[in-house]
């Protein structure tokens, strides 16, 4: 093992003393410590999941048969617009910034904590009123316009419902929001004397371009939403037809952000696959720059493609083409990330753990929803497949088959540093094969569905699709069979797993070169400098990328 | 085939040496670029994927489609296949501690892979963009309404939707002819043969015919220029027919246009392709593209049917300055009363006007009394009553 971190002395720091960490019920409380609110956003995100995983089952067991026999119409439109907003604002988003970045950014920028360490908790605890109220809607009228809650049909659709539709999601957008102005300034201000922006982890530069999103994005997404309160509470016309308004403009303020949320939902895991690929493959992240700077360019490119989701909304055929084109032009970034990634792989001692399992389930799966993507960006094949489950599969091969695949492969590879305990990986391949197996029978054939004529969010569909959607329901029970052997692993390991040393993986990270879990300070002394965490193979001073030739890729001993 | 060069570089490159293998490695990674090539394009170019095309635009869009599929799966088979050697024999055998080889990047390989999908999404656009303009997406505004003669001929089949258009104040919008961009005809385009307004209203899909008459199915004839102007009376709903390839938002307040020519005769489903509330799934109707001959007939059985309604909502109004709402409370009754089920029987074989209550007592009809309260209908079918008794 060369290890290009073995010349920093504070490496090498003394075992933790058991006072270093916090009791176990300061988890409940309005705590500033960044490891603790990564851990609460973790758990209770996680839960959030489950929850949007079990309406997910419920609308499957529905559409397993095509008639309407299972759940009301009503009823029906509320599981979908419930689960979408779940997944979405109460799981992938908290889940990749606000889990993972809470945790690992301080750690990995060698900071005592985030810049905001209150405003940190403020945002978490932001959360679970936000999704509680959600959840608890079912009690009164649940919000049933999709989570999209185009006008006019969310005024016409039940008052409280989409009233409590729009407040949970304002708080989930003010809580966003803080997050990031934490992530944005600890990634520019915090980082320890001497790490420069080109040798932070690349986790940080995605974050640092997720974040950018949320702040320019998100605040269009709540001025739509309280001009749409006001419609619906007071009467006014901004989105209302009836008055004048203009449903369309809703579309486009609520795709200002929603778009970018797509982003926002996976930079994060496109960072943490750059961390987990080069550890368990024992090999450099392939073109750190590239990789970096294709962050930002994904996240300038996100806030200039929003329209292509419109683009049967009476979008005007200039706007149509220019969206098609701009939308294309993030395939560019998003392969180099790709082809990075599988060149990490190339030639790698790769160890097939259930944290690399799922990072090359993510490779897999992202790849078929990014093709897919391109496909839709086109405008003459998105005016067939706009609405349809072309776009369900679509958009689950992204942020199923891309987020939860690498959220999934996050928490394997950073839970020993997170609980100091190891995860049983036999249980973890059961739990990678079941979910990869369950998640393409569930949305690979929908496909096929939209393809051949099956619109989107329909309680009861032509009988010719029944066959297909039953495949699909079985494969949704699967995936949700598969969340079990996850959870006994996670909650055993957590309370009797073996104990995992501060460095389990031998990575070169710096938030492995501290205990696990990590001491309140993060350090006992300071921390190492660690300028390049991907020092695979190498010796101290090795060679950079502009000395390499192609060859030398290639002609490697295996 | 554009993706052949990439595959095979990248894996020329590659130097897989397989050591008990004496063939080498140039020729199988040769063979195996060659072998993407070739099944990619038998997939992308047998998929099946898509439904019976039967409108004029629909083959373009469906070898656009095959064409995107094609590429797809050779990159997909690239990428997985990568991925897939790279976890067998790249994976760590036991007591195995050692690193791989620091190879940090390779320049002249990055410029590759961001050269070539820039250039595959730029030939899709082109491509896109052709196909597009062939549908006549990118001219939607050459036809009806901006010379003279053209109107005065479109006045019949489109004036109720030219009315102004849903401003709050009442005063007229100057624009009042203001299409949104739908998928139209080509440049240099002429009137179409058959024009049709379109309304989708909560859980139902309405057809206006210019000949006077209103159905629950779309009738038109196979192999002429048919044109659909699309209103919704009050959420947003989205017609679509898989067959034809074609969907288009229906928007309260703003017309939206469709023009194709179908071009094979059957009967299709209508698919509502935007939520628009509990029954969305239920709201299907049927287009039928007749033979002209059977189209012809199915018009006149029509115009005589509806000539007799006519004269029975004439006379059941008060006074003449009634008349320009005639049909809507008809269309209100509909959304106020009819069950999804109940039009889905509507759908079968009767038009929705055979069963509207056309003696309906007006007065109780009257906007305010409309459950949706706010929801403007009144814009909607202004001349209705015109086309229904002339």
């Amino acid at each position: 093992m060369t290890q290009a971190i073995t010349e920093n002395p504070g490496a090498a720091t003394p075992p933790p003393q058991h006072e270093d960490q916090h009791p176990w019920w300061v988890y409940f409380t309005f705590c500033t410590d960044h490891k603790v609110i990564g851990i609460q956003y973790m758990v209770t995100t996680f839960i959030f999941y489950l929850i949007g995983g079990a309406l997910a089952t419920l609308v499957r067991a529905e559409l397993a048969t095509p008639e309407v026999n299972l759940v009301s119409r009503e009823l029906y439109n509320q599981l979908f617009t419930v689960h979408a907003t779940v997944m979405i604002f109460l799981w992938i988003v908290p889940a990749g910034t606000g889990a993972f970045a809470n945790y690992l950014l301080p750690l990995q920028l060698g900071a005592r904590d985030m810049a905001f360490p209150k405003l940190n908790a403020v945002a978490f605890w932001m959360v679970p009123p936000a999704g509680i109220l959600l959840i608890s809607s079912f009690l009164l009228e649940a919000p049933g316009s999709g989570w999209t809650s185009y006008p006019p049909l969310s005024l016409v659709n039940g008052q409280t419902g989409e009233l409590i539709w729009i407040l949970s999601v304002l708080l989930l957008g003010t809580s966003s929001i803080l997050g990031a102005v934490n992530f944005g300034t600890t990634i520019i201000k915090m980082r320890m004397p001497g790490l420069k922006f080109n040798q932070m982890p690349l986790f940080c530069w995605s974050m640092l371009a997720a974040s950018a999103l949320v702040l320019i994005s998100t605040p269009v997404l709540a001025g739509a939403l309280i001009l749409l309160s006001f419609d619906l509470m007071v009467g006014t016309n901004f989105f209302n037809p009836a008055g004048g308004g203009e449903p369309v403009v809703y579309q486009h303020m609520f795709w200002f952000y929603s778009h970018p949320a797509v982003y926002i939902m996976i930079l994060p895991v496109f960072g943490m696959i750059s961390e987990i690929l080069p550890v368990h493959a024992r090999k450099p992240i392939f073109g750190y720059l590239a990789i970096a700077y294709s962050s930002l360019t994904i996240s300038f490119l996100g806030l200039i493609v929003w329209a292509h989701h419109m683009f049967t909304s009476g979008t005007p055929s200039w706007l149509r083409m220019f969206f098609m084109v701009a939308t294309m032009i993030i395939a560019v970034p998003t392969g180099i990330k790709v082809f990075s990634w599988v060149a990490t792989l190339w030639g790698g001692k790769i160890s097939l753990n259930s944290a690399m399992l799922f990072a090359m389930g993510f490779l897999s799966m992202f790849v078929i929803g990014g093709l897919s993507g391109v496909m839709v960006a086109s405008v003459p094949f998105d005016i067939h497949v706009h609405d349809t489950y072309f776009i369900v599969a679509h958009l689950h091969y992204v942020l199923f088959g891309g987020s939860v695949f690498g959220l999934y492969a996050g928490i394997y590879h950073w839970f020993p540093k997170m609980t100091g305990r190891m995860m049983n990986e036999t249980l973890g391949r059961i739990h990678f094969v079941l979910t990869l197996v369950g998640f393409n029978l569930c949305f690979m054939p929908m496909h096929w569905l939209g393809l051949q004529g099956m619109p989107r969010r329909v309680a009861e569909y032509d009988p010719q699709f029944a066959s297909v959607n039953l495949i699909c329901s079985i494969g949704s029970f699967l995936l949700a069979i598969s969340t079990l052997p996850f959870l006994y692993n996670a909650i055993q390991a957590w309370i009797a797993g073996p104990k995992a040393s501060g460095n389990p993986w031998n990575a070169l990270g710096l938030e492995w070169q501290t205990t696990s879990p990590p001491p309140i300070e993060n350090w006992d002394g300071d921390p190492p400098l660690i300028e390049d965490s991907y020092a695979y193979g190498s010796k101290p001073g090795k060679k950079s990328v502009t000395s390499l030739k192609g060859s030398d890729l290639w002609k490697t001993p295996v | 085939m554009s993706i052949g060069p990439e595959a095979q570089t990248v894996l020329n490159e590659s130097s897989l040496s397989v050591d008990s293998v004496d063939i080498p490695v140039t020729i199988l990674t040769l063979l195996a670029g060659i072998a993407i090539t070739l099944l990619s394009l038998w997939f992308g170019f047998n998929n099946n994927l898509l439904p019976l095309a039967a409108a004029d635009n629909a083959a373009g869009v469906d070898s656009l489609f095959n064409v995107m599929l094609t590429i797809s799966i050779a990159l997909f088979l690239l990428v997985q296949g990568l991925i897939v050697i790279s976890a067998i024999k790249f994976r760590r055998q036991p007591g195995d501690e050692s690193d791989g080889p620091p190879i940090h990047g390779n320049i002249p390989l990055e410029i590759l892979w961001t050269a070539i999908p820039a250039v595959l999404v730029m030939g899709i656009s082109v491509y896109s963009f052709q196909i597009y303009n062939q549908m006549g997406g990118l001219d939607p505004m050459n036809h009806g309404g901006h010379s003279m003669e053209p109107k005065a001929q479109l006045a019949m089949a489109s004036e109720s939707f030219d009315g102004p258009m849903l401003l709050a104040d009442g005063t007229p919008n100057p624009e009042y002819k203001k299409y949104a961009a739908g998928v139209g005809a080509g440049p240099g385009a002429d009137l179409p043969d058959v024009t049709v307004n379109v309304m989708g209203l909560q859980y139902a899909w309405i057809f206006n015919y210019p000949e006077g008459f209103v159905s629950g199915e779309l009738h038109i004839p196979v192999d002429q220029d048919v044109q659909l102007d699309i209103v919704a009376q009050d959420v947003l709903h989205a017609f679509w027919v898989p067959e034809f390839r074609l969907k288009q938002d229906a928007i309260p307040g703003k017309n939206t246009q469709l023009r194709f020519t179908p071009t094979e005769a059957g009967t299709y489903p209508i698919v509502c392709a935007e939520l628009c509330g509990a029954y969305h799934g239920a709201m299907r109707s049927t287009v039928v593209v007749h033979e002209p001959e059977d189209y012809d007939a199915w018009l006149q059985t029509q115009i005589a049917a509806a000539n007799v309604e006519g004269e029975a909502i004439a006379m059941a109004l008060p006074d003449a300055s009634a008349k320009g709402n005639a049909l809507d409370p008809i269309v209100q009754a509909m959304d106020m009363d009819i069950r999804a089920e109940e039009l889905a029987q509507l759908h079968q074989g009767h038009t929705p006007q055979a069963q509207m209550p056309a003696g309906h007592d007006h007065a109780s009809m009257s906007p305010e009394s409309m459950d949706h309260g706010s929801m403007d209908h009144g814009s909607m079918g202004q001349d209705h009553l015109a086309m229904v008794m002339n």
